[in-house]
């Protein structure tokens, strides 16, 4: 019974923790058609900053919470500005454009931080489940996972602003002859991507801590989950974070780690054999 | 511009002749020794030449089939000791696992992004896999995998059939130059084939080359899978020459070197790429000997400034520089540019 319970709470914290690293790069793709292949660096400089601060004194959760989220949105609109601005439309010249910036993000980091592993201890402590103890941490990640999946929902759906942003993606030059400046509603979703990225960074940074390279990590299963989910934000991320995080959970479970993330590869391809649009391609059409 | 071609051919022939006849008596050991390198990876360049620069396949994981050929080498030159049979398998190993992604990639008929994730994706994953290798329990046969250390101790080629006549450095450089020579005729002569002219026509416009009649998806699993073989031939090549492999070939880091030589070199050239891996090859160890700063940040700026500035790559600005230069000689000349390979 305590068995059951701990793998469900570790398939649930899987999956809260692939929503989270996913949906930064899941609105930027989905809104803009920009895949941002400096992700993974937006989630590690999220983590460094989020750490840097609690070092110098700042509240570790106004740090993690409310600053690596600045300082990452803020970096995204000087990204945007500067590189992608001039290339949208163009698909494949942002993905090459991004990759450049992710390697030169990571030698940036690696001179100015070096190459040793920075790290928090998560707070809260843990709890005993029967045999095992589980760190309340993770049900921290899990929440923060779920109100922001939320968050951007009601965002999109019950806001102005969201509804600003969502005509402009479906209808960039109507958008602009009733009013609307596209490019700074552009500039403006880069920075929530951005934003959602460095706070992702920052929540996970406790429990792995930070490197320079640790963008790497993440960035592949970024990738598939929001390929996977395809072009709609919240609920191709959600349906693609259950899938994905759950079969990987499970057989990580059953046999090792590396075996759970070659099956959440497999997946995902034979998904896009029979879904190349990814699930909401087909299934939650109408959904955000 | 058949003169300019055959030309070219002339001319690659000549400079061939000149790296394999006369560089070894010129300079010393350790410079063939560099060169040797930069012909295995001048080997990867180019089989990402045919697959993104002729037939628009963006593989950003292409050194995934190169890694393959390496650890398909290595392994099985440990188990078996002679190295001709671990070089056919390092080519033909590749081979199969592209047709394998590639059915899924092609007949799904997924976007150019979707492609160019998943490529990169599948590279990533072979390096967390390879990397978890380290116990003594995971070999095969007599090789142990290694995890991050790779595996060492690997012998260099043998002459077919006799493992104990090992190649020395001028005949390995002799060896590798000339493969790479035999890898540019020989997709030189596939472009200029009715295949090579489809998958140029694919990249060209995919819905149009189907109206005609054309099964695209087989042709782009075809180059895929001959652009893998290539691959891995370079990176067995590669294992032999350092007498190593370790998964940093499976890493971001090298997948991104190597579409930086393409897309600094020019898409849609075979030698574009290869001066591409010269001259960033060149760069990076000069930067590691100088520890001006991290390699990454030079790497990355180089990146983002040819998308931005120069997205054509080098070899077609510079012809096109030529051309007009030509022109302006020779004012009666007709405008009108081929862009052969």
């Amino acid at each position: 019974m305590d068995v059951v319970l701990v793998v469900v709470i570790q398939v649930l914290y899987a999956i809260a923790s692939l929503a989270l690293i996913s949906i930064g790069l899941a609105i930027i793709f989905g809104m803009m058609r920009v895949i941002n292949f400096a992700h993974g660096e937006f989630l590690m400089m999220g983590g460094f900053a989020c750490i840097m601060f609690a070092d110098a004194g700042v509240n570790l959760w106004i740090s993690m919470l409310l600053l690596a989220p600045l300082v990452v949105g803020a970096i995204g609109i000087v990204v945007e500005r500067l590189v992608i601005q001039h290339l949208y439309g163009r698909v494949i010249e942002t993905v090459l454009a991004t990759w450049g910036l992710s390697l030169f993000f990571i030698g940036v980091a690696s001179i100015t931080v070096g190459y040793f592993r920075m790290g928090v201890t998560p707070p809260f402590g843990s709890i005993r489940i029967g045999l095992y103890s589980e760190g309340v941490y993770t049900f921290f990640v899990i929440g923060v996972a779920v109100a922001v999946v939320l968050g951007v929902y009601l965002f999109l759906r019950h806001t102005r602003w969201g509804l600003i942003a969502r005509g402009t993606m479906q209808f960039p030059n109507m958008a602009a002859a009733l009013g609307v400046n596209p490019r700074r509603v552009y500039a403006a979703t880069f920075f929530a991507g951005a934003a959602l990225s460095g706070l992702a960074g920052a929540v996970l940074a406790p429990l792995a801590g930070v490197v320079p390279t640790s963008g790497i990590t993440y960035i592949a299963k970024a990738f598939i989950t929001v390929i996977s989910g395809g072009a709609t934000v919240v609920a191709g991320t959600t349906a693609a974070s259950v899938l994905l995080g759950g079969i990987n959970q499970i057989v990580t479970f059953l046999s090792r780690p590396v075996i759970g993330e070659v099956a959440l590869l497999l997946v995902a391809v034979i998904l896009l054999r029979f879904l190349p649009q990814g699930i909401t391609g087909r299934f939650f059409r109408r959904g955000l | 511009m058949r003169s300019w071609n055959s030309f070219g051919i002339l001319f690659m022939m000549g400079a061939g002749a000149f790296l394999i006849v006369a560089l070894p008596l010129l300079v010393e050991t350790f410079v063939l020794v560099d060169f040797t390198l930069y012909a295995a990876l001048a080997i990867l360049a180019m089989s990402l030449a045919l697959v993104w620069g002729f037939c628009g396949i963006l593989s950003l994981g292409q050194a995934v089939f190169f890694g393959i050929g390496g650890y398909a080498y290595g392994v099985s030159v440990l188990n078996i000791g002679d190295s001709t049979l671990p070089v056919a398998l390092a080519v033909l190993l590749p081979m199969i696992f592209a047709a394998m992604l590639g059915y899924f990639m092609f007949w799904g008929r997924i976007s150019d992004v979707y492609l160019a994730v998943i490529t990169l994706t599948v590279s990533l994953i072979f390096f967390l896999v390879i990397n978890s290798t380290s116990g003594g329990e995971y070999r095969i046969g007599a090789a142990p995998l290694g995890g991050y250390n790779g595996i060492p101790g690997l012998p260099a080629l043998n002459l077919p059939g006799r493992p104990d006549r090992q190649l020395d450095f001028e005949e390995m450089y002799a060896l590798t130059v000339a493969l790479a020579l035999a890898t540019y005729f020989f997709l030189r002569w596939l472009l200029v084939t009715r295949f090579g002219r489809v998958i140029v026509a694919i990249r060209e416009n995919e819905v149009r080359v189907g109206l005609l009649g054309y099964d695209s998806r087989k042709y782009k699993l075809a180059a895929y899978v001959i652009g893998a073989g290539v691959a891995g031939m370079g990176g067995a090549l590669y294992a032999a020459w350092g007498g190593l492999i370790n998964p940093d070939v499976f890493g971001i880091a090298f997948a991104a070197q190597v579409i930086v030589w393409v897309l600094i070199g020019g898409l849609g050239t075979l030698l574009g790429p290869v001066i591409g891996v010269v001259g960033i090859q060149w760069l990076v160890g000069w930067l590691g000997k100088m520890k001006i700063t991290d390699a990454n940040i030079i790497l990355g700026a180089i990146f983002v400034a040819f998308v931005l500035f120069a997205p054509a790559g080098l070899i077609p600005k510079l012809r096109k520089i030529g051309v007009r230069w030509l022109n302006r000689r020779r004012v009666s000349a007709s405008g009108s540019v081929e862009s052969g390979p």
